[in-house]
């Protein structure tokens, strides 16, 4: 027994000191990461899962967006401000992929994109919880985020992973150029061009419903008005 | 019940009471000048209401007529619309407006005979009252019936089985959108599918399901479904059984400590069924589970019903429950 635990020091010492090529990677792993994650990215049940085969699709999509570092592993992540530089990010991100396998982080074509093909995948596929504006929605104890501050990486990482609630879309689902279609579409409809009017919010009927009923409740009064003067005569 | 015949019996009482008011005393409403060209114009204007509503429950029943659904707004709006102007011309060409001096408050006795008085008077000008109230009480049945009417759209109440005729048989393929065939290997966990029945009708109400695929081990159906996901794909109805809705979502926990677990959710009003538990509801206003559909592997790997739902699929409906899974 105690020659196991003195092996298990001297192995430990032993990694502590290989030298890695994701370089100070794993001391930024160390200090924000391993609490939840444990050690070589295995997971710690209950506090967070696995991160081994998840590549740097996945790290790069959860660091860049502020979701990672979470202060309780049971709080649900939000974006929130990045908390490492550019070269620090791609440092840890590298690491991460570092523990085996994984895809790398996509390179989506916007501009390759169909806007008109992009909206109707993205009714299709994600209009259910983000909406058709992509204005984020609400599921059962949950919130999808509006799509506003997404970058086009940061869609196809999202559409490739399954980030948190959010269920993931193969190739076979989405192909690369539908995906370039849908990104294309969701930053057209960070600025779309309304058909005259005011927008109100892009939020759909609701708010149009009820200036159109306050406008239609002085035309109502207005009517009730001229039925109940007297005839002059 | 009771409450309803005493106050129809007030009703009569008070009516009879209040008829011998006509001949006494003196008049406070000057009588007024006859105008047949308005009241020939009201019953014109009732007899149209009374047509426009009859209408209504005979586009209702043509089914073959195109834009039917704007044929019956067109006919109720247009009732509607021949009744308000029949009363606006009563209003304004037939009922004696004369302005009173004397302020009237109803609470006094006196004062509310002055004030029946003062009704019974102000309809001097009518010389053909009966066949006005007749073609009144037409228009106003005929836009009644139309208002019922609708309420033949809420289903069937004796003859439910045609609300359990579903597309799928044991043996039938699923296919997608594009009609290829699911294998298998095409169904990853953490994502969902629609699946439709190989050649039959998409459109109808037991077609579309959603397919999603758990680990085997997290699967906790009951003991009367065991087998019904092979390698642990479920299948499940595409429509809410609360309202109808298609279901568009499905939240898929990747961290396995956050509740609920792997559920489809409806984008309607949130209801959440438990696909590990058979569909069963954990949120939301759906009054039964999801209909489960047993599936089989192929030897091609081709996914396939086992048989047909383990409930009715779609809205529930009046006594869904007491009818169970079959009809």
């Amino acid at each position: 027994m105690q020659a196991g635990v003195k092996w298990f020091v001297v192995l430990v010492a032993a990694l502590a000191f290989v030298p890695s090529a994701a370089g100070s990677g794993s001391e930024l792993y160390g200090a924000n990461c391993i609490s939840c994650h444990g050690p070589q990215g295995r997971g710690i049940a209950e506090r967070g899962p696995s991160l081994r085969g998840v590549g740097a699709r996945t790290a790069d999509f959860y660091l860049r967006t502020g979701y990672m570092p979470l202060g309780n592993p049971h709080d649900v992540p939000h974006r929130s401000r990045v908390q490492f530089s550019k070269s620090a990010l791609a440092q840890l991100v590298a690491y991460v992929a570092s523990f085996g396998g994984g895809p790398r982080i996509p390179r989506p074509e916007a501009a390759n994109g169909n806007l008109a093909d992009g909206q109707e995948r993205f009714t299709e596929h994600c209009a259910g919880c983000h909406q058709i504006g992509a204005e984020g929605g609400y599921l059962t104890n949950a919130v999808a985020p509006p799509l506003d501050k997404a970058s086009a990486v940061e869609i196809a990482e999202a559409v490739r992973t399954g980030p948190y609630l959010m269920p993931h879309f193969s190739e076979k689902q989405i192909s690369d150029g539908q995906l370039n279609s849908i990104i294309r579409y969701v930053q057209y409809a960070k600025h779309p061009d309304d058909r005259g009017g005011w927008s109100l919010g892009h939020v759909g009927p609701v708010p149009e419903g009820l200036v159109t009923w306050f406008i239609a409740i002085v035309l109502l009064i207005g009517t009730c008005a001229v039925i109940g003067q007297r005839i002059r005569s | 019940m009771k409450r309803w015949l005493i106050a129809l019996l007030v009703l009569l009482l008070g009516r009879r009471r209040r008829r011998p008011l006509l001949d006494e005393g003196e008049r406070v409403v000057p009588p007024g000048a006859p105008d047949r060209g308005a009241e020939s114009l009201v019953l014109l204007l009732f007899g149209a209401a009374a047509v426009c509503g009859v209408a209504f429950p005979v586009i209702y029943a043509w089914d073959a007529i195109p834009n039917q659904t704007q044929f019956l707004g067109l006919a109720l709006g247009l009732a509607l619309a021949f009744i308000s102007a029949a009363c606006i011309v009563i209003g304004k060409r037939l009922v004696v407006t004369e302005e009173l001096e004397e302020e009237y408050s109803g609470t006094h006795p006196d004062d509310e005979e002055a004030l029946d008085q003062l009704v019974e008077e102000s309809g001097s000008r009518f010389t053909r009252k009966r066949l006005l109230v007749l073609a009144g009480a037409g228009a106003g049945t005929a836009l009644g019936a139309a208002l019922l009417t609708p309420a033949a759209s809420l289903g069937p109440v004796f003859d439910v089985s045609s609300l359990y005729r579903t597309p799928w048989r044991r043996g039938t393929r699923l296919v997608d959108e594009a009609g290829r065939a699911f294998l298998v290997d095409d169904i990853e966990e953490g994502t969902f599918y629609t699946a439709y029945p190989e050649h039959a009708d998409r459109e109808q109400m037991g077609a579309p399901l959603v397919v999603v695929r758990l680990e085997p081990a997290e699967l906790q159906l009951p003991d009367d479904r065991r087998g019904w996901a092979p390698e642990g794909i479920l299948a499940y109805s595409k429509i809410c059984t609360h309202a109808g809705c298609a279901i568009a979502l499905y939240r898929k926990p990747t961290f396995p400590a956050v509740e609920p677990k792997p559920a489809l959710v409806c984008p309607c009003h949130y209801s959440t069924f438990n696909v590990a538990t058979g569909g069963q509801v954990i949120f939301g206003p759906a009054g039964r589970p999801l209909p489960q559909l047993p599936l089989e592997i192929a030897g091609g790997g081709e996914l396939r019903a086992a048989g047909n739902f383990s409930g009715p699929v779609g809205p529930s409906w009046w006594g869904v429950r007491r009818h169970g899974a079959r009809p």
